[in-house]
């Protein structure tokens, strides 16, 4: 029995304007369809183009369900294609990077082999289709090449044919990547230093959800960050303050200064806290960072980018950035209460090997399966997945700072502990997850 | 037989003790075998050559590892409110040789930048990290650089190679 497929009345039903239904969270039947709607109608981030520099290198993930290759072309441009054989649905490519032999690809099945555009190049035996209808047929296209953007280096799809334009869809939230990729000194940025991949027992809405929870920190991470603090406390006096002391404490930080933050909305589902500073602006400055950020930009316009220290911006659905230390942290969701959380950093190009350090050391202390921030953090999403199992309440609150008029959230800036960002989320999910439905 | 006075059957008792001590939670005897400008070093990557321009599971020098040992015992500890307990099933450690090149620098083992008198061991193992009705397996190879403090054996550097560093790992709560 289907209850929300193709039923696009009983997906909005779940969305009010200040609670959504704990079906979204929990219900098998919804995550099939948030797989077949809203991860193909939104714009999902596959990869960064530092990650395929020459043509026929490759990245291999998967967006929603779908197996995909991002890969560098022979004209130089990055193109996001089907990972699946046009023949049987082999995986063209299994490994996660790598580069094509002879600039082509090749299935490890039948042999059948295709450009780097994804056109069909060769099959063996061709003879064998003589005289079959094997011409009219999707296979004969060779391999589907999906929408994609490459904005500064970061590389987006919409799986579905059709559908809302990049720059709609994402409006002015991409001041965010532009902030991280403007402290460049020059201007790009390069994927380095490693990347976390830490498994979650919940659905990718908790984690996503959290990104923009400025109620959290304080309660969650009192055993991690406040014991960070009291130990910098007992430190001697004189002590050189540590890097990781001044990463883990501003996360104890009071309700006045998370509520003062600030949090930025924007049209479906997008947002950053940290409009006016966050947790990351008493970070220790650089001094050869800043000297080379003048000399690439001047004065006034350096002092501009590094001003910003937006905390987590959301690009919903599965995309969160942290422009200050450019780290990104990537939800790929796998089963209704099984997420992937993958944390990303960045080389600054042209900036001293402190800034790598620190992006590096911050996605450990926070990021990583061994952290003890994230251990906190994927305890309470795990909690709420088992709790919302139960129908005691099938409705969750979004009330804090909802104001009665409000049917859907309005961009703006509001203070960080509004639970606008989460109520913007809920409406994003269910206008792209009805967006492509029929109605029946 | 094994010669219990080798200097060799020694530096095993203490790799031995060591993973006994995370074992049975007696984590401030645990901290006091590692030297003041201690590592405990678990990479991401196979081959990764530091842990500053790269991402690793653990890079904790002494003021980490005791935040660490601190946040365990904490009531608000909330990951932990059901504890883990973890069992490290250990192979015989092996005095590991350092090979040098011609010129006298070392080849093999150079990221532990041992002094005369300090030993590099290395342990192959499971490890086995519970929480109730959660259970996780893990396995790898740990290395152990040793060194004489006043005349008592210290940890300089424990570095944990996990077999699956690549992997999508579920929390790992406690140490390895």
């Amino acid at each position: 029995m289907t209850r929300y497929r193709n039923d696009p009345g009983a997906v909005r039903a779940l969305v009010r304007a200040d609670s959504v239904h704990r079906d979204v969270y929990v219900d098998r039947e919804l995550f099939d369809v948030e797989m077949e709607q809203l991860w193909r109608n939104a714009w999902i981030f596959v990869g960064h183009d530092s990650q395929v520099p020459l043509p026929g290198d490759f990245y291999s993930t998967a967006i929603g369900r779908e197996p995909v290759i991002m890969i560098r072309g022979a004209d130089g441009s990055v193109r996001v294609l089907s990972n699946r054989c046009a023949h049987k649905g082999t995986k063209l490519v299994s490994a996660m990077h790598g580069k094509c032999p002879a600039n082509m690809l090749r299935c490890p099945y039948h042999g059948w082999t295709y450009r780097l555009d994804g056109s069909l190049r060769t099959v063996p035996l061709k003879s064998g289709y003589d005289g079959t209808d094997f011409q009219s047929t999707q296979a004969a296209q060779g391999l589907p090449e999906f929408a994609s953007v490459n904005y500064r280096g970061f590389v987006f799809t919409r799986l579905a044919s059709t559908g809302i334009d990049f720059h709609d869809y994402f409006g002015g939230s991409l001041s965010s990547i532009d902030n991280l990729v403007d402290r460049a000194p020059e201007g790009r940025l390069e994927v380095a230093g490693g990347v976390l991949r830490y498994l979650h027992d919940c659905n990718w809405k908790m984690f996503v959800e959290n990104l923009n929870d400025a109620m959290h920190p304080m309660v969650a991470h009192e055993s991690s960050a406040g014991t960070a603090k009291r130990l910098w406390q007992d430190a001697a006096p004189g002590t050189p303050k540590p890097m990781v002391i001044e990463q883990f404490t501003p996360f104890v930080n009071d309700y006045d200064f998370f509520d003062k933050m600030g949090v930025k909305i924007y049209d479906n589902g997008h947002s950053y806290t940290g409009v006016n500073f966050s947790i990351h602006s008493q970070y220790s400055s650089v001094g050869s960072y800043e000297r080379a950020m003048i000399a690439a930009y001047g004065e006034e316009r350096s002092r501009q980018i590094l001003a910003e220290a937006r905390h987590n911006t959301v690009y919903y659905p599965g995309l969160t950035i942290k422009g200050a230390i450019q780290a990104i942290r990537v939800a790929r969701p796998l089963a209704v209460d099984k997420t992937l959380i993958e944390s990303w950093t960045f080389r600054l190009v042209g900036a001293p090997d402190e800034l790598l350090e620190r992006t590096t050391t911050y996605s450990r202390l926070i990021n990583a399966p061994t952290s003890v921030v994230g251990h906190d953090d994927l305890h309470c999403y795990k909690s709420i997945q088992e709790g919302l199992a139960a129908g005691v309440n099938d409705w969750i609150s979004l009330h804090r700072g909802h104001p009665p008029a409000e049917e859907h959230p309005i961009a703006g800036v509001y203070g960080a502990t509004n639970e606008v960002p989460m109520r913007g989320q809920a409406h994003a999910w269910a206008k792209f997850m009805t967006a492509g439905m029929t109605q029946e | 037989m094994a010669d219990h006075h080798s200097p060799e059957f020694r530096l095993a008792e203490f790799v031995y003790l060591e993973a006994r001590l995370l074992d049975e939670k007696r984590f401030d005897a645990w901290y006091e075998l590692f030297t003041d400008d201690a590592r405990y070093w678990m990479p991401l990557t196979r081959g990764q050559p530091d842990g500053r321009m790269h991402t690793s599971l653990f890079y904790e020098d002494k003021l980490l590892l005791k935040l660490r040992i601190e946040r365990l015992r904490h009531p608000n500890a909330f990951s932990q409110q059901q504890p883990s307990y973890c069992q490290h099933v250990l192979q015989q450690p092996a005095l590991e040789q350092v090979v040098h090149s011609a010129a006298g620098v070392p080849v093999i083992a150079a990221e532990f930048m041992l002094n005369a008198g300090d030993f590099l061991m290395r342990t192959p193992f499971m490890y086995v990290e519970t929480q109730l009705d959660t259970q996780i397996f893990l396995a790898g190879i740990a290395y152990h650089h040793l060194t004489s403090i006043d005349g008592t054996l210290r940890i300089r550097m424990k570095k944990i190679e996990l077999l699956n560093c690549d992997a999508a790992l579920p929390s790992i709560q406690l140490l390895i």
